[in-house]
């Protein structure tokens, strides 16, 4: 029975909300390297660009809320989604036509799309603090829990109960859908194709007759797609905070290069190692052992390796030392 | 300007920032004007000058070192032995996965092991009167010493990141050297023991002398009195002249210890300016402008490009350092949690690039100009939105938001700056100037 209650503590502390961070992450992440890949820069407005997505998807919320529309247990927020993705990626067209596309033009090196990706970012967060403000917002509305950690008591008759966020279960859900229609698209259709040939050798898919416009295109479209829904989900699972999307422009560039940068795949799996270091490494163990070892060895510290505070940290440690050691990244991407 | 429209005090505090953000943006240019390394951890190194000072001049907290001084030094032993025992491992060794693994053992190993030595010395040293102390303070010396300790910090972190980094390419070199700062930012602000963390370290000592000792120095009042004696002559009333005259002095001695400190400053940047204009013209300069239009041509000349490009990133961090140690001596106060990328990092840059790249002038314009912009684009765009909005009433509701949000306005002011630079003029307000003979 202990060694039940281990795992269910260890389910409900570190694997799903580590498993729902990662997903968040790995969104993020396959957006930066969708950019980097194609477009070839590193997108310093990252972070803001998914914020500026969530806030578009906050205000037709509250609009559908003040309709009186709404999803029963789901969230409205699911229903302005869609709405949140059309405007962000017009938005995001809209940069790239008066920012990125003169320097594309000239062929910039990287070095200057990165400064002026800063510049955007700059301005993107003016927007969004503009529009809505730098406070705290709560989006969520309908069904909170699935699980409930008191009614997993009484129903299992442990002692450790099993907490389940719908917003868990629906970031878990949403990631996994996207991802495989992304992977379907990038492998399967030709146009995803295409996107893969001009990353790999611009000259040559540019003789090979691919139109680097609509290449451009479908990148941003994708890019918005995947910001929108990345942002909102953060957003619905704790809540919208711009300054707290601009950090988190950090943890998802450390997946992505730890994914290795300009590989979807290896970003998408990079989200969920910086996630479960993150968490494994600051949880503290001392309920684990006590549940496991018996009751002499039971231990008188946390059993934490590093405090909670050293989360970010972290993940930053594991970036520099893959970028040390691997500087392609785990799951080899474009080779820099 | 500032000094007519608003007070004379508000005017010398921005000249006094902007002072500290063109050295700053003086050592960020080194780096990326001299040599094209680009370094966005700006943030570490200015929180690492912040730190000295705090080391420097606080006095040592006795009762702290008796209770977890031994614990403490044991650990920094230990940090010593352990680099020592690496270095001894990497050259002895051929490179190889049991010598990489090893490395990794004695890294962790000697991790867990600091942790347990130095666990019970945090404890007992936190715990020393939290409220005013719980840390082990510093050596209580003169705060000006703190900027040249400031800068061989900043070096020093310089050094290691150096080592680390400096092989990748640009963009991975600017997420490296960001992500460090913000690990170096963490560490500053839980480590209690050392920095007080989050708690702040508050009044901290001064090169200037205090406002309310002034205000009773006779000196002080004899020459406010001879500044104003033309506006205090008006006033007939004796105790009316009086009041006045200590309103004046106590508006004086304010005003007084800004000018010292700008003072001190204006010497920093005369000092900086004149070895960093020496260096660029010198033939060491000439050799890092070569490295950096072509890097393989320099190598393929005989010159150490790794060498090089270490030694100009440690000396523009270093003037970054002596910055922090500037900003906190002027602040009187360390407040960890204050250390944010983007205003001290992602500002500094746009300082470099709109002053103008590879051009010293350039980086002091823009600290300046960025700097006056960053301060006063609230007030700035307060008076657009009503001069633009005059036909609107007070009440309709975009206005007010609008209004409301000014704060806000910096940022896009920022951002559209330097996107308006980056498009139209790409060398910066006063590009490099490179004389060909």
């Amino acid at each position: 029975m202990d060694f039940v209650n281990a795992i269910i503590l260890l389910l409900n502390y570190i694997f799903i909300p580590a498993l729902t961070y990662g997903s968040q992450l790995a969104l993020g992440a396959i957006f930066v390297t969708l950019i980097y890949g194609i477009l070839r820069f590193a997108n310093f407005a990252t972070g803001d660009m998914m914020s500026f997505g969530t806030m578009m998807t906050i205000l037709f919320t509250w609009y559908f809320q003040s309709l009186g529309v709404s999803l029963g247990v789901l969230p409205t927020a699911l229903l302005a989604i869609p709405f949140g993705i059309i405007f962000m990626i017009l938005y995001m067209l809209l940069i790239d036509k008066f920012v990125f596309k003169y320097y594309r033009n000239q062929k910039s090196p990287p070095v200057q799309f990165a400064m002026v990706s800063i510049g955007v970012m700059f301005v993107t967060q003016a927007v969004v603090r503009i529009i809505i403000g730098p406070g705290d917002r709560r989006f969520f509305d309908g069904e909170k829990f699935i699980i409930k950690a008191r009614e997993f008591k009484e129903m299992t008759g442990l002692n450790e109960g099993l907490a389940i966020k719908s917003t868990q279960v629906l970031t878990i859900f949403v990631t996994i859908v996207l991802v495989s229609l992304l992977f379907w698209f990038l492998n399967k259709t030709k146009t995803g194709k295409s996107m893969k040939a001009y990353s790999d050798n611009e000259d040559l898919a540019l003789l090979s007759g691919i139109d680097p416009k609509k290449i451009v295109l479908v990148t941003w479209v994708i890019a918005g797609i995947l910001a929108t829904i990345g942002g909102a989900l953060y957003g619905l699972d704790k809540s919208f905070k711009p300054f707290t999307y601009f950090n988190n422009m950090l943890p998802i560039f450390a997946a992505a290069i730890v994914g290795g940068i300009g590989n979807p795949f290896g970003a998408f799996l990079g989200g969920y190692v910086i996630a479960f270091s993150e968490i494994l490494l600051t949880y503290a163990y001392k309920k684990f052992f006590m549940y496991i070892l018996p009751e002499s060895m039971e231990p008188n510290s946390l059993v934490q390796l590093l405090s909670t505070d050293y989360k970010f940290a972290v993940s930053f440690s594991i970036l520099v030392i893959v970028l040390i050691y691997r500087p392609s990244g785990i799951f080899k991407g474009k080779v820099l | 300007m500032v000094g007519i429209f608003q007070s004379w005090n508000i005017a010398l505090s921005i000249f006094n920032l902007c002072l500290i953000s063109a050295v700053m943006t003086m050592g960020a240019n080194i780096q990326w004007g001299y040599a094209g390394l680009i370094n966005f951890g700006i943030m570490g190194y200015t929180a690492l000058g912040g730190l000295a000072a705090v080391l420097i001049s606080v006095d040592p907290v006795q009762e702290a070192w008796r209770a977890g001084g031994f614990d403490i030094i044991m650990s920094l032993w230990l940090i010593v032995i352990m680099v020592l025992v690496i270095r001894f491992i990497l050259k002895r060794f051929e490179k190889s996965k049991i010598r990489t693994y090893s490395i990794a053992v004695i890294i962790i190993s000697g991790i867990l092991l600091i942790r347990f030595s130095a666990e019970p010395g945090i404890e007992a040293i936190e715990a020393v009167d939290p409220a005013k102390t719980g840390f082990l303070g510093g050596f209580g010396l003169p705060i000006i010493f703190s900027w040249i300790v400031g800068a061989l910090f900043a070096g020093g972190l310089a050094f290691i990141v150096g080592k680390v980094a400096l092989g990748l390419r640009a963009d991975y070199l600017a997420i490296a050297t960001l992500l460090i700062s913000e690990i170096v930012i963490a560490i500053i602000k839980h480590e209690d023991w050392l920095t007080r963390g989050v708690k702040n370290v508050i009044g901290l000592k001064r090169p200037a002398p205090y406002e309310v000792d002034l205000q009773t120095t006779d000196w002080f009042i004899k020459l406010v009195e001879k500044f104003n004696s033309g506006k205090l002559s008006v006033i007939d009333n004796l105790a009316d002249r009086q009041a006045a005259l200590n309103q004046l002095v106590i508006e004086g001695s304010s005003v007084f210890v800004k000018l010292c400190y700008s003072g001190l400053f204006l010497v920093v940047v005369i000092i900086l300016l004149i070895l960093t204009q020496k260096a660029l013209y010198s033939p060491w300069g000439r050799m890092m402008r070569a490295i950096r239009d072509n890097e393989e041509a320099a190598n393929a000349m005989g010159k150490n490009v790794v060498k090089q490009h270490l030694l100009i990133f440690i000396l523009g961090s270093a003037i970054v350092g002596i910055a922090g140690a500037m900003l906190v001596t002027q602040d009187g106060l360390f407040t960890p949690g204050s250390y944010r990328p983007m205003r001290y990092t992602f500002l500094i840059w746009v300082m470099v690039i709109v002053g103008g790249s590879g051009n010293n002038f350039g980086a002091i314009l823009g600290g300046f100009v960025v700097w006056f912009l960053w301060i006063e684009a609230a007030p700035i765009s307060l008076f657009l939105i009503n001069f633009f909005t005059a036909g609107i009433p007070e009440t309709n509701a975009l206005k007010a938001h609008l209004i409301e949000s000014v704060p806000y306005f910096r940022f896009l002011m920022m951002g559209l700056g330097l996107l308006f630079i980056m498009r139209y003029r790409p060398k910066g307000i006063l590009p490099e100037k490179i004389e060909i003979k």
